[in-house]
């Protein structure tokens, strides 16, 4: 009995304490805030080393062509080139190779590569590596081959040192962009623990759950990068990622959310860049009533991306009218977030039309550990709220997500965010295709299987790419999602460091991040 | 006539207080509890908005009042099945024992062993998660053990006193003696049974939505927000404040209710 009083006692106590330590914090606020001027003490010579956080562990096997992780991807970057890389801009460069040739019937890629590039153990890149590195990713006596675009390659032959041939079964504008691919010394069996790579950074240790240890490679062929040392720590709670931060323990972290990054405090700056991801309220096409264009288009017209980007994202964030985001400007057309304005009594007299004169009801299914995506829910079920439509929130485990909404389409509407799985526009848009395995939406229209099929026969870039921009207009003419944005991906960066690039995939390029003089 | 005590007169007061202000914020809020603006986000407490704003501009106090109905709504229910199913098992193990007694308690003791958050996680994943009836039966069917264990009590020793036997010999039903004759003299363990066991839903109700299975949003739920003011407690400690104040004032005064009513069953006897 005494025990359960303590304990009502203690709760308010507790209370107390918690009113007392925020005012405590107010008052500590600001004399912090007047010491600005011992600014001075922090531009004191750094080592030229950084410390940058990471949400997660690698995967087990660092070996670049078998690791599958995005967040392993993003680390390893910085270690693995291949025959040519992307540049931030979107444009592939030659890396391994200093140049290529492609035959006349386009099927033949002839590869020189650049002298004297070294792998990280000191030896010098081969065509045999080359050949070794491309074969292993092809091969298909295991089933499926390491990279699936690899199974229309019929021959890699070294034609001498320096020179290696690729013949493919078909002619492909996009087949260079997979050429991406780590290039790996052939008579080297420990990539999964000590990997070896060609990149700006060699790879010295790992601490399984804590952290991975990266140096500069002094006889990198490009430009060198500026950082001596690069220590990647993990921490995978998110109030621990924040104490880090304002301790000095890590000196760099991306995909902060904009709440995360509104708190950072005075020695950091927020760089922002865009997470690549297609964000939309992705409607099944199949399903009653989003069978119905007018159904559609009432739904873009009810929604307001600006409005969602400064509620939820503190106006971080890109609106996007197709599936297409902005990094990858080749494609993208700023035009097509604009098509649909808000504009609600056009959303009603759509619906009126359609046979909804009062609106309807409807189930948003959003994976539960998407913060983000929930948010954006969040606020499309007060916007859809004015056209008369009453949607309701159901959340997901993403397992239940995969399974349901993705693989069996079972499902009204989702909120989530599709990404491209590389560089090019087929990764984006080959979904909505009427017969892809991954039409989630079960798009159906056969003007877009028309120029579909119209742009993978094509083998001018001008006019394929005329055509995927054709594509992406279907897509938002048939309002065939209510397209949002392409998130916004911020890092918090300590003062001093500068350099940072962002690129049209999922990568943090180290090379070019130094402090400043 | 049983004297009121002072633990028993403050909880009425402030449960009954609480229960008023739930019950208008069924029909009237401040502010409408889902609607966003982005002029007033995450703003302090003010005359405005009296326990400030929301990251999405919604007013926290409108919120607290929604939120404060739908967690006492699943405590009750919560505390509903798992009283009536609790005390039905108590009482037919209580009443007749033997091999039904043991295979029910023991049942129990199973149910017991698993830590109660655990085990409506995992009721929940069976589930499915996502619906509020589902919080209600995945709380209800784990807290059945301690209704269980103190109705058995009181039936056991109450079974062979003498005016039990009675009624017996004068032909009642089985059913008739449980419920006319033995459940009200179990009141006494019972009603303190209840109030600690509504504290335990509201806490649990608070951690499930805290831990991402309660309610979904934008709905309103005490512990749903209270995980979502987690997050950005050094920018708008408020948003905590608000929402820990009505948790901790919901428990409190059931809290003292039951302390009375436990006290004065102390006093009779």
């Amino acid at each position: 009995m005494k025990k359960k009083l303590l304990a009502l006692l203690l709760l308010v106590s507790l209370l107390g304490a918690v009113l007392s330590g925020c005012g405590d914090g107010s008052t500590d606020r600001a004399p912090e805030d007047g010491q600005n001027d011992t600014g001075s003490t922090e531009a004191a010579p750094h080592a030229n080393e950084i410390t940058v956080g990471i949400a997660q562990d690698l995967d087990e096997s660092l070996d670049p062509h078998i690791a599958v992780a995005a967040g392993t991807k993003e680390v390893m970057f910085n270690v693995f080139e291949g025959l040519v890389k992307p540049t931030s801009t979107g444009d592939l460069i030659p890396a391994v190779a200093e140049d290529y040739t492609v035959s006349e019937d386009r099927r033949t890629y002839t590869f020189t590569l650049r002298e004297g590039v070294k792998f990280h153990n000191g030896d010098t890149v081969t065509a045999e590596d080359v050949v070794y590195s491309i074969t292993r990713c092809a091969d298909t006596s295991e089933g499926a081959p390491l990279v699936e675009a690899f199974s229309v390659i019929q021959a890699v032959e070294a034609i001498d040192a320096r020179t290696v041939a690729i013949t493919i079964s078909e002619p492909s504008n996009e087949f260079i962009s997979y050429l991406t691919t780590a290039i790996l010394p052939a008579d080297y069996d420990r990539q999964d623990t000590a990997p070896v790579g060609t990149g700006p950074f060699r790879f010295v240790s790992r601490t399984a759950q804590d952290n991975i240890v990266l140096e500069r490679f002094d006889e990198y062929w490009g430009t060198p990068a500026y950082l001596d040392k690069v220590t990647y720590k993990i921490i995978e709670n998110a109030d621990s990622i924040m104490m880090s931060l304002q301790s000095g323990a890590i000196d760099l972290f991306a995909h902060l959310t904009s709440t995360q990054a509104a708190q950072l405090g005075s020695n950091f700056h927020v760089a922002e860049g865009t997470m690549n991801l297609v964000q939309a309220l992705y409607l099944n096409n199949a399903e009653k009533p989003f069978d119905d264009v007018r159904v559609r288009q009432a739904l873009c017209y009810a929604v307001d991306k600006q409005g969602i980007i400064d509620l939820a994202f503190d106006g971080y964030g890109s609106p996007i009218g197709s599936s297409m985001y902005p990094a990858f400007s080749k494609y993208f057309e700023e035009d097509l977030a604009n098509y649909y304005t808000r504009d609600v009594e056009k959303a009603k007299s759509l619906l009126a039309e359609a046979g909804y004169p009062d609106g309807f009801a409807m189930t948003i299914t959003v994976p539960s550990n998407y913060q983000p995506h929930i948010e954006t829910a969040e606020v499309l079920v007060e916007q859809l709220k004015e056209i008369g439509v009453t949607a309701k929130i159901e959340l997901v485990e993403w397992g239940t997500w995969l399974s349901d909404v993705y693989a069996g389409r079972q499902y009204q509407s989702t909120v989530v965010g599709v990404d491209a799985s590389n560089m090019t526009a087929r990764a984006l848009l080959e979904r909505f295709s009427s017969t892809a395995g991954n039409n989630f939406i079960n798009y159906n229209n056969a003007e877009y299987d028309a120029l579909f099929a119209q742009a993978l026969a094509s083998y001018d870039d001008a006019e394929q790419t005329a055509l995927y921009k054709q594509m992406l207009e279907n897509l938002t003419a048939n309002a065939a999602n209510v397209y949002i944005q392409d998130l916004a991906d911020l890092v918090a960066v300590r003062n001093g460091l500068e350099g940072l690039n962002f690129y049209p995939i999922y990568v943090l390029d180290l090379s070019t991040v130094r402090w400043a003089e | 006539m049983k004297r009121m005590n002072g633990y028993l007169k403050a909880g009425l007061v402030l449960t009954g207080l609480l229960a008023a202000v739930i019950v208008l914020g069924y029909f009237w809020t401040p502010y409408d509890p889902t609607a966003m603006a982005v002029g007033p986000k995450l703003d302090a407490p003010s005359l405005a908005h009296l326990m400030g704003t929301d990251n999405f501009g919604r007013d926290i106090f409108s919120r607290v009042l929604k939120g404060a109905g739908t967690t006492f709504a699943i405590a009750v229910s919560t505390v509903a099945i798992g009283a009536v199913c609790g005390t039905a098992v108590g009482a037919v193990t209580g009443y007749f024992g033997g091999a039904a007694d043991e295979i029910l308690m023991r049942l129990n003791d199973a149910l017991t062993a698993f830590p109660s958050i655990l085990l409506a996680l995992v009721i929940i994943s069976i589930l499915g998660p996502g619906k509020k009836y589902n919080v209600v039966l995945a709380l209800g069917l784990v807290f059945i053990p301690s209704f269980a264990r103190v109705t058995r009590t009181a039936f056991a020793a109450l079974r062979d006193v003498n005016y039990v036997k009675s009624v017996r010999l004068m032909g009642a039903s089985r059913a008739r003696i449980l419920v006319v004759h033995i459940l009200p003299n179990t009141m006494s363990v019972l009603l303190p049974a209840l109030t600690i066991g509504f504290n335990n839903a509201v806490l649990a109700e608070a951690s499930m939505s805290y831990l991402g299975i309660g309610a979904t949003p934008p709905d309103a739920s005490l512990g749903y927000m209270l995980s979502e003011a987690q997050g950005m407690f050094t920018m708008a400690p408020w948003y905590a404040l608000g929402t820990g104040l009505m948790i901790v004032l919901l428990v409190f005064g059931v809290g003292l209710i039951g302390e009375g009513l436990q006290r004065r069953g102390n006093e009779v006897a």
